[in-house]
């Protein structure tokens, strides 16, 4: 059996290229933040926090972040929201319609973004409404509510039915039923949800850049920086956008897992 | 059973019906109407005049990138799915699930990181005097021009798509029933044969949605051809980029990105299409 062995190598090893390419920038980004060269190459320059030093002590680079942390809180509650009113609804009820209803709310991610940037420019601007923070906002949350709604309706599939109408037999109002067992049992999926719909909002740069007029988000400034020349403090904002993102993701997911936990108990 | 209207229920499904027709009907309706206005002194003026589909399907330049942005999403889309297959093979048949769970929990992070930062970053190691080729003059090799042809504009695309396209064949490939390969390779199939006569029909639909998906996002890209393929043949995306940015001729960007969205279309229904066709595989 040494031939399947050696097969098995060789595949491990493809994995490992596979996984290489697709790491590769994160990384090479991440070395290059460090590195004194204003064009990276190797043999690599010294080791330098002079691009860290240039983006704190850039006033643009600040307001392009609070900016963005606006814009990606405000958008994951508006698209929490959403995507749980829509998870519910599919959730508890038949009516017609219903497959055009989903299709409305699952639709945005697979029309490409610059397509929703023009339109939603040139529907913004029409309605008085571009040009804003806020612009960027009611965007990204059409753009962002159909993952909420896939991470809660996840959770709701785990729901025994027959635990709402317990609810309603013991004398509670729907209302009541949705924030004493719905909402509760739902808590973790939500606060999953949160976290991911404001990355994914951190990260987007095509519909930001054409609806929020002079509001720059990080990955506008970013777009700008690029298209001028090669400067490394990309990487070094490169390593912070990062790094938000990653928070963000890896909360989601401890939330997604002690869920799981939990429902064993 | 005739039912008055029912405020709670109400409250949980209309919202998002508001909010969609609002900002997302609303916005794609529109794009389609001042495709028929007309630009005047740099100003948009509503008509409806069919002058911007004449124009644009009358340049050159236009069926040019039309057919090169076809061509191009659809070579990455070719390269993903062949150089995605052996290691997502790999991860769904010869992987523990505890490592094909870190694998996948891996590919996800590049979703959540800045695309523009990882593009910027192949620049760097693609360039002329970049890593790259640095690291080919050790072995005597090089320099090769890699920015700004096909290569880099496939290299930009990959980034996007291969994590995707890696995760999806996984998880298909994964679902397969395990009894129905070791059937095959018990009644006399050789391994080759089975990847081709099993493995393969069992996880068509996951494939076409694979490919799908990496088409439809290489379509519409149009930061790995403006900054590695160096935008000499402009991708559609492209071409709206600069008609909205620079010229201020919105109708006829979106006439550019309704042809887009048609194509999209075609290829989405023929490939749902080809995916639950029945016979053959089965």
């Amino acid at each position: 059996m040494n031939q399947t062995r050696f097969l098995n190598v060789i595949l491990a090893l493809y994995v490992a290229c596979i996984f290489a390419f697709i790491f590769a920038p994160i990384l090479f980004s991440l070395v290059f933040s460090f590195n004194s060269q204003r064009f990276p190459t190797i043999p690599l320059g010294d080791f330098t926090t002079e691009w860290y030093a240039k983006i704190f002590a850039d006033p643009d680079v600040w307001v392009a972040a609070r900016n963005s942390l606006t814009v990606s809180v405000c958008t994951s509650i508006v698209a929490t929201f959403l995507g749980f009113c829509t998870a519910y609804s599919d959730f508890r009820y038949n009516f017609r319609f219903k497959g055009p209803y989903l299709a409305l709310i699952l639709l945005p991610p697979t029309i490409p973004l610059i397509i929703m940037a023009l339109a939603m420019l040139a529907w913004l601007s029409k309605l008085g409404l571009s040009g804003h923070l806020w612009s960027i906002i009611l965007a990204h949350s059409v753009l962002t509510a159909p993952f909420a709604m896939a991470i809660i309706r996840l959770r709701l599939n785990q729901m025994d039915p027959d635990l709402e109408s317990a609810a309603w037999n013991l004398g509670g109002s729907e209302w009541k039923a949705m924030r004493h067992v719905i909402i509760p049992f739902c808590m973790p999926s939500i606060v999953s949800a949160l976290c991911l719909t404001a990355a994914v909002s951190f990260d987007e740069f095509a519909v930001s850049w054409f609806v929020s007029g002079l509001n720059k988000t990080v990955p506008v400034v970013i777009l700008e920086i690029v298209q001028g020349n090669i400067d490394p403090q990309v990487n070094a904002i490169g390593t912070f956008v990062f790094l938000t993102s990653m928070t963000l993701v890896i909360l989601a997911q401890v939330f997604f897992i002690s869920r799981q936990v939990k429902s064993h108990s | 059973m005739k039912r008055k209207f029912d405020l709670y229920a109400m409250t949980w499904r209309l919202p998002i019906i508001f909010w969609q027709f609002l900002f997302f009907v609303g916005p794609l309706l529109f794009m389609v109407a001042i495709s028929f206005f007309v630009v005047k002194n740099y100003r948009m003026m509503e008509a409806f005049e069919f002058v911007n589909w004449q124009k644009m399907f009358s340049k050159g330049y236009f069926w040019d990138s039309y057919w090169y942005t076809i061509f191009i999403a659809g070579v990455s889309t070719t390269v993903a799915m062949i150089l995605a297959f052996p290691a997502s093979f790999t991860l769904a048949f010869r992987a523990s699930d505890n490592l094909r769970r870190w694998a996948i929990f891996l590919l996800i992070i590049p979703f959540f990181t800045s695309y523009l930062v990882r593009t910027f970053s192949w620049y760097v190691i693609l360039a002329e005097s970049g890593v790259l080729n640095a690291m080919l003059a050790y072995l005597g090799l090089g320099p090769f021009k890699m920015l700004n042809t096909h290569f880099g504009t496939v290299v930009g695309y990959l980034t996007l798509t291969l994590p995707l396209v890696v995760i999806l064949q996984t998880v298909t490939m994964a679902s397969v029933d395990k009894t129905l390969i070791e059937a095959a390779r018990n009644l006399g199939c050789k391994p080759l044969a089975t990847i081709w006569r099993v493995v393969l029909p069992l996880s068509k639909t996951g494939f076409i949605v694979a490919a799908l998906f990496c088409f439809i996002l290489s379509f519409g890209d149009f930061v790995a051809p403006f900054y590695l393929g160096g935008s000499q043949e402009p991708t559609l995306p492209i071409l709206i980029l600069d008609t909205t940015k620079s010229g201020q001729q919105w109708p006829r960007a979106a006439v550019v990105a309704i042809v887009m969205m048609a194509t999209l279309f075609t290829i989405a229904f023929a490939a749902i299409a080809l995916a639950y066709r029945k016979g053959g595989a089965k």
